[in-house]
């Protein structure tokens, strides 16, 4: 997927306008915090699950170097191989090197939001390969060219009317707006599809150093028939996903399912080791992990925002964000949305490609405290805040002079009291009312009435207690 | 014991009688406090606007002036986080004023905190028969652990109902200069948190936080809604009824 992190506004604004989208998006974020917080408050030891599932994080992104051999040792020890990709073009090639290898024609997907950022589709469709996204939401989104608004629920923007529509207009059958006929209509199409994949093409939850295991969590069996029909499975993986020891699927199991969708575990949990064995009956002859970097590494260098690496994309911070739930995810221009994309966006593409982001939050810290692996958002939003505030300003805006100013004038109590005081008279002479000034003022004003400067400032009134 | 009032820019210049209510309760419970005449700003508006270089400059000011004493007061959630929370990353070991920010962090408490500490604050005379409904800031909610201390404090005042917002744990909007760059969330944000409001008929909104107070009064008078904004100060130090 194309990034375009720059245009938060514009997508946001968009986003404000359309009553049904405003609807969508409440209604399933308050479904998901919902069911969030009922599975949580299933567990009573939901803290120490917290900090045991950190703790798996943390060991694995400190040793990532280590982790990540021991994994394709493993891997390879299994009978599976490994790719390394350093960018998404890399990770690309070796996806269709192996297609080609194999005369694929048609690769079924389950929900892989690295492929989305790599751009896989469309470099299956130049090697002449049909991408069939096979996850319910994504196959959506496939159908109608649009792009994932939510890494865990990418079709969350669409209503149930429109996927009728749509599935009328593209698939040529009998208008509906049943979720059941609807979900069959799309099992029929996909089930003929899974028969004549030769590749099947998945991301990974987690993937375990010790025992070269990847982890594929999903409610729908699609990400099962991917793994298992097709003679070929191919695994893009993000190198941040690796988990030091089998036994720490254990609190990371736990959470996961309760912080993205309130199940306690997953319709499906597939645990995969590799290929078919001789007197196995199913399972692919080939296995492929491609690890992706793609600027994790960058993030992993960053003692600041290194952190953000620890995310399961369980998308509880999507749900309880107030900006999220109104600005939508397209507003985030990428694959990642929310609170934790407006980290990882400009971590992974850099902050000049995403300036905006870190400063789409009112840092209220509500992401923080749903997060199963107590990651601190709003501290990294902080973080990157100062590296887009140390960029060139953009042409055209006034890049940090006013601060500059205001930092200036807060610097000396003479000159604050002074600059309140001049404040106070304008305001007075411009009405007393209110009173739009050009700018910040005027942006506070279209929505609400201007505070007015006190006639006296505190420091004056106190001299007369 | 000395005590200051760390009052805030936006109480000293936009909000003064919450700095004077706030003098009012801790005279009446015996901890009188003081407002140093050098304070400005504690720097939170440019730390979060990533200006780290002029942040770090009111930081090291406002530790200069608030290490002189035993105990900081401030009447706002969010500038006691910024004290409390955030100090330690913008004054990090090996600047010059890292121990007085760590020193001034350990001693400084939102107004809330602080009163609710002192044995004296149930003996507070404080009446006010009105309906209000409480707003948690953000900052003091999840930063300082704030929640009920001001809740207890509304306890002890004579003839005050408290009806609790729903979804009260949401924020107002403000986020400080997210309020003009995000101008339209942050006001949906403003608008929800005012419909929850008045859902509960109060005739008053307390909060702990005066900028979620101008975000909020903002909405409310634009809307043309007479509910009253007050900060837990105010409530405290009064024996008013309000209308």
């Amino acid at each position: 997927m194309k990034p375009a992190a720059e245009r938060f506004h514009e997508q946001a604004d968009r986003a404000l306008d359309l009553v049904q989208l405003q609807g969508a998006l409440h209604r399933t974020t308050s479904r998901f915090v919902d069911l969030r917080l009922a599975a949580v408050s299933e567990r009573p030891d939901w803290e120490s699950l917290r900090t045991r599932a950190r703790a798996a994080r943390l060991e694995a992104i400190a040793h990532l170097d280590r982790y990540l051999e021991q994994f394709e040792a493993s891997v390879q020890a299994n009978g599976g191989t490994v790719w390394w990709a350093r960018t998404a073009e890399e990770a690309c090639q070796h996806v269709t090197a192996i297609a080609r290898r194999r005369g694929v024609k048609i690769a079924v997907k389950s929900k892989s939001m690295a492929t989305e950022e790599i751009g896989l589709n469309h470099a299956l469709e130049d090697a002449g390969v049909t991408p069939v996204e096979t996850d319910l939401g994504e196959y959506i989104i496939q159908l109608a060219h649009d792009a994932p608004s939510h890494f865990l629920a990418p079709a969350i923007h669409w209503t149930k009317e429109r996927v009728g529509d749509l599935f009328a207009r593209t698939l040529g059958v009998p208008l509906t707006t049943e979720p059941g006929e609807l979900t069959a209509i799309a099992r029929r199409t996909l089930r003929e599809r899974f028969l004549t994949a030769s590749m099947g093409i998945t991301g990974a939850n987690f993937a375990v150093a010790e025992t070269g295991t990847i982890v594929v969590v999903e409610n729908e069996g699609n990400a099962r028939l991917a793994t298992s029909l097709p003679p070929v499975h191919v695994a893009v993986i993000g190198i941040d996903k690796i988990v030091p020891r089998f036994a720490d699927l254990d609190p990371l199991l736990s959470v996961l399912p309760r912080s993205a969708t309130g199940q306690r575990l997953s319709s499906y949990v597939n645990i995969l080791n590799g290929m078919r064995r001789p007197g196995e009956t199913d399972g692919p002859e080939e296995f492929h992990v491609v690890l992706l970097d793609n600027g994790r590494s960058r993030l992993l260098a960053d003692p600041e925002a290194r952190e953000s690496l620890l995310c399961i994309r369980c998308a509880a911070c999507l749900g309880v964000c107030p900006v999220y739930r109104r600005a939508g995810g397209h507003a985030y221009g990428w694959v990642y949305q929310g609170p934790i994309g407006a980290v990882v966006t400009p971590g992974l593409l850099g902050v000049d490609a995403a300036r905006e982001l870190p400063f789409a939050s009112s840092l209220c810290g509500a992401c923080r405290d749903a997060c199963p692996i107590k990651i601190d958002i709003p501290r990294m939003l902080l973080h990157f805040r100062k590296e887009a505030a140390e960029l060139p300003p953009e042409p055209g805006t006034v890049g940090r002079w006013p601060l500059r100013v205001a930092g200036w004038v807060m610097a000396s109590p003479a000159r604050f009291r002074l600059a309140g005081r001049i404040g106070y008279w304008l305001q007075r002479a411009a009405g007393g009312g209110q009173w739009f000034a050009p700018g910040p003022a005027a942006r506070w004003a279209r929505w609400r009435s201007v505070p007015q400067l006190a006639a006296r400032p505190l420091r004056d009134l106190v001299k007369d207690r | 014991m000395r005590i200051a009032l760390f009052a805030t820019c936006v109480v000293d210049q936009v909000l003064p009688e919450i700095g004077l209510a706030a003098l009012t309760v801790l005279d009446r419970i015996g901890c009188s406090a003081e407002f140093p005449q050098d304070q400005t700003c504690c720097g939170q508006p440019f730390y979060n606007a990533g200006h780290r270089g002029e942040a770090a400059r009111l930081a090291r000011a406002t530790v200069k002036i608030l290490d002189a004493f035993d105990a900081v007061v401030v009447p706002s959630g969010s500038c006691a986080a910024m004290i409390r929370v955030h100090y330690a990353d913008l004054l990090p070991a090996g600047d010059p004023s890292h121990d007085a920010a760590r020193s001034v962090a350990a001693k400084t408490f939102e107004f809330s905190e602080f009163v609710s500490r002192q044995p004296q604050a149930a003996d507070l005379d404080a009446a006010c028969s009105a309906r209000l409904t409480m707003h948690d800031g953000c900052h003091s909610l999840r930063e300082l652990g704030v929640r009920d201390q001001p809740r207890r404090l509304l306890g002890n005042v004579e003839g005050c109902e408290l009806v609790e917002l729903d979804d009260r744990q949401q924020c107002c909007g403000f986020g400080g200069s997210f309020s003009v760059s995000f101008d339209r969330i942050s006001a949906d944000m403003g608008n929800a948190k005012v419909d929850a409001i008045v859902a509960t008929g109060a005739e008053a909104l307390v909060s702990c936080d005066p900028s979620c107070l101008l975000q909020i009064k903002g909405i409310l008078d634009r809307r043309g809604l007479e509910i009253e904004i007050l900060h837990l100060a105010q409530v405290l130090a009064s024996d008013r009824h309000v209308s």
